[in-house]
């Protein structure tokens, strides 16, 4: 079962068009366009692909909320934005595999009826938006995207690709950012509703999918639903890529079914921990996602369920994994710097409470705090979570709410029972006091 | 200094109109176009040219370059080094790393050395966990870095 590859198979220049073409490629997005777009909506409905760019949401319902008749062009974003820290695996697909992303491309714009598609890329991956443009040149030159589709698979079905690179903002993977970003703006996220297959690009009818998630399309069409929906847990099926990195042997990209035992990943893959210490603590989907306990870890496996079980969330499938030595206060530090660094500032409490955030942790990390910092901390956490547009805020709410729910003793270990604030930190010190106060306004 | 496209990029803006129902949704990439024509920065010319060249505002124009990180506002080194210490690199002694060659280069985030070869950019997750420590100069990826192998890196360049 281990040995199913789907998304990145164990061939040999694959990612030379020639080569997939050789192995079936292509033939599929023929296969899909001699079917009508119901079937191929309803055949990945009934594969019950879920979204593999954090969220994890059902594929073939996401694309069956387009609107069928609407006199406006309808658009298809492939997310590759990939720039949640602990997230590496897209990259791994723009490299190795990128005509069966191109076919899976193909494939979702027939389905939805779309004509126009963008792949996001970051702009930091100069070196894969360059391997991109090649195959989907390579592709175009060929014949089998484009105008010349038409009579290369003997359709009546044309649709354009483009690639749109990012320039370094995090918050361009969020979708509704994503798509302002591709319309010439700063990539602010717009506010739910109206939600993109009515109001998306250009305020026409737009799906937003992520790179991994398209990629399993042709193999699905290919296989079948049957196949896919039996690969993995029932409930999340298929393969997914999971990336380790952090303090494992063999930090890398694994493409396991869904559903793996996350020990298995770490320990049989990944080959276990430098110096066979004791794992802290894992982060089991990039670095938003909540982090459980070394101890903890034991029959979590990794999917949507199972995640949810064990407290946490499959997000980008980016394992961090953190040995018994690490520094849980510098960790949470960085992370939460970043997303400081990477809020857009258009809500109050995303900016403003990640920069607090921020603040409160680097006092900790220097040993300036007290134990009453630990509760600030959890309190500025919990009133960013569902008070902004988009899910940035969550994403740096939840680090911080779960690391001092899980790994408090970590915190008061490190904090003093008392000490004296700076000046400018008196106003926080008043909830010392035992006179009730007004909120504080930043 | 003025600022004006080369007959090239003339036809790659062109080209890259194109893709787009509006021409101003062609601002991202033809603001990559001008940076490079431009020896790595935007200035205030380029923003003019820009802003000409597709029809918008000097304003508009200047709102992307401000939002993303990967137009600068101010001229770079020769060799632009980004550097992730981000959690999966920090996790495997980025920040050690990060310090000497702050103190090789004798700058700080930000800074350029006097002689315009090396600038200084602490980055965040750049997608290569699974290789890290990393860093890029330019365009090119350094992963599963060491202080040493770092050093030696950037003393090679020319
Ligand atoms: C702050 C933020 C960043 C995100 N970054 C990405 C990203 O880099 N790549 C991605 O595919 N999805 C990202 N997402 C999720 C997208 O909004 C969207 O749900 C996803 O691209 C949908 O694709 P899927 O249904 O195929 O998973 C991000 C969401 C948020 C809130
Ligand atoms: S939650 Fe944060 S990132 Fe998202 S829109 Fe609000 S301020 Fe911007
Ligand atoms: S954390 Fe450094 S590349 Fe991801």
């Amino acid at each position: 079962m281990s040995e199913i590859k789907i998304v990145l198979p164990d061939i040999k220049d694959y990612h030379i068009l020639e080569v997939y073409r050789s192995h079936g490629g292509y033939e599929n997005a023929k296969k899909a366009f001699s079917m009508s777009s119901d079937d191929v909506i309803d055949i990945v409905k009934k594969s019950g692909l879920r979204g593999r760019g954090g969220a994890a949401f059902a594929t073939g319902l996401k694309w069956s909320f387009m609107p069928k008749t609407t006199d406006k062009p309808k658009y298809l974003c492939i997310n590759g934005d990939e720039s949640e820290p602990g997230s590496f695996k897209d990259r791994q697909i723009f490299e190795f595999n990128p005509h069966q992303m191109i076919e899976g491309i193909l494939i979702t714009c027939y389905a939805i009826g779309v004509k126009t598609a963008y792949i996001y890329i970051r702009g930091e991956y100069y070196k894969w938006i360059k391997l991109v443009q090649k195959a989907l040149q390579d592709a175009y030159d060929a014949g089998l995207v484009g105008e010349k589709m038409k009579e290369t698979y003997g359709t009546d079905f044309a649709c354009e690709i483009y690639v749109h690179s990012g320039a370094g903002a995090y918050i361009c993977g969020e979708e509704s950012s994503l798509m302002n970003s591709i319309e010439g703006k700063r990539g602010y996220p717009r506010v739910k509703p109206p939600f993109p297959a009515q109001n998306g690009l250009w305020g026409c009818p737009t799906t937003i999918n992520n790179v991994e998630t398209l990629t399993n399309v042709p193999a699905i069409i290919k296989n079948g639903w049957e196949w896919f929906a039996g690969i993995g847990a029932p409930k999340h099926p298929g393969t997914i890529l999971f990336g380790v990195s952090g303090h494992v042997n063999k930090p890398g990209v694994y493409e396991l079914p869904s559903g793996t035992l996350l020990t298995d990943i770490i320990y049989k893959y990944a080959g276990g921990v430098p110096g066979d210490k004791k794992i802290k603590a894992v982060i089991p989907g990039g670095s938003s996602m909540p982090p459980l306990r070394g101890d903890k870890l034991e029959g979590v496996t990794m999917d949507a369920d199972g995640l949810r079980a064990a407290g946490s969330s499959i997000g980008t499938g980016g394992i961090i994994v953190m040995d018994e030595d690490t520094d849980l206060v510098a960790v949470l530090l960085r992370i939460t710097k970043f997303y400081h660094h990477e809020s857009c500032g258009q809500c109050t409490p995303c900016r403003e409470g990640t920069g607090w955030m921020e603040k409160i942790l680097k006092r900790m990390n220097k040993g300036e705090a007290s134990k009453a910092d630990i509760d600030l901390l959890y309190r500025v956490a919990t009133n960013i979570e569902g008070n902004t547009i988009c899910a940035l805020g969550e994403a740096a709410a939840w680090p911080v709410r779960f690391t001092l729910e899980r790994f408090r003793d970590e915190f008061e270990k490190a904090m003093k029972d008392e000490v004296e604030m700076p000046v400018k930190n008196q106003v926080h010190s008043m909830r010392h006091t035992k006179i009730p106060i007004a909120p504080i306004h930043h | 200094m003025d600022f004006k496209f080369t007959e090239e990029n003339i036809g790659k803006v062109s080209r890259i109109i194109q893709r787009y129902p509006e021409k101003k949704a062609a601002v991202m990439p033809v603001l990559y176009v001008a940076q490079e024509q431009n020896g790595g920065w935007i200035s205030n010319e380029v923003v003019k040219s820009v802003s000409q060249v597709l029809e918008i505002t000097e304003e508009e124009v200047m709102g992307v370059v401000t939002f993303y990180t990967m137009y600068h506002q101010k001229p770079v080194g020769k060799y632009h080094i980004q550097f992730c210490t981000n959690v999966s690199c920090m996790l495997r002694g980025a920040y050690p790393i990060w310090d000497s060659i702050r103190e090789k280069l004798g700058i700080d985030n930000g800074g350029v050395t006097g002689d315009g070869k090396y600038s200084l950019e602490e980055v965040e997750c750049m997608g290569s966990c699974g290789t890290a420590p990393m860093m890029a100069i330019n365009e090119d990826f350094f992963e599963n870095l060491t202080k040493d192998e770092a050093l030696r890196i950037i003393e090679s360049l020319k």
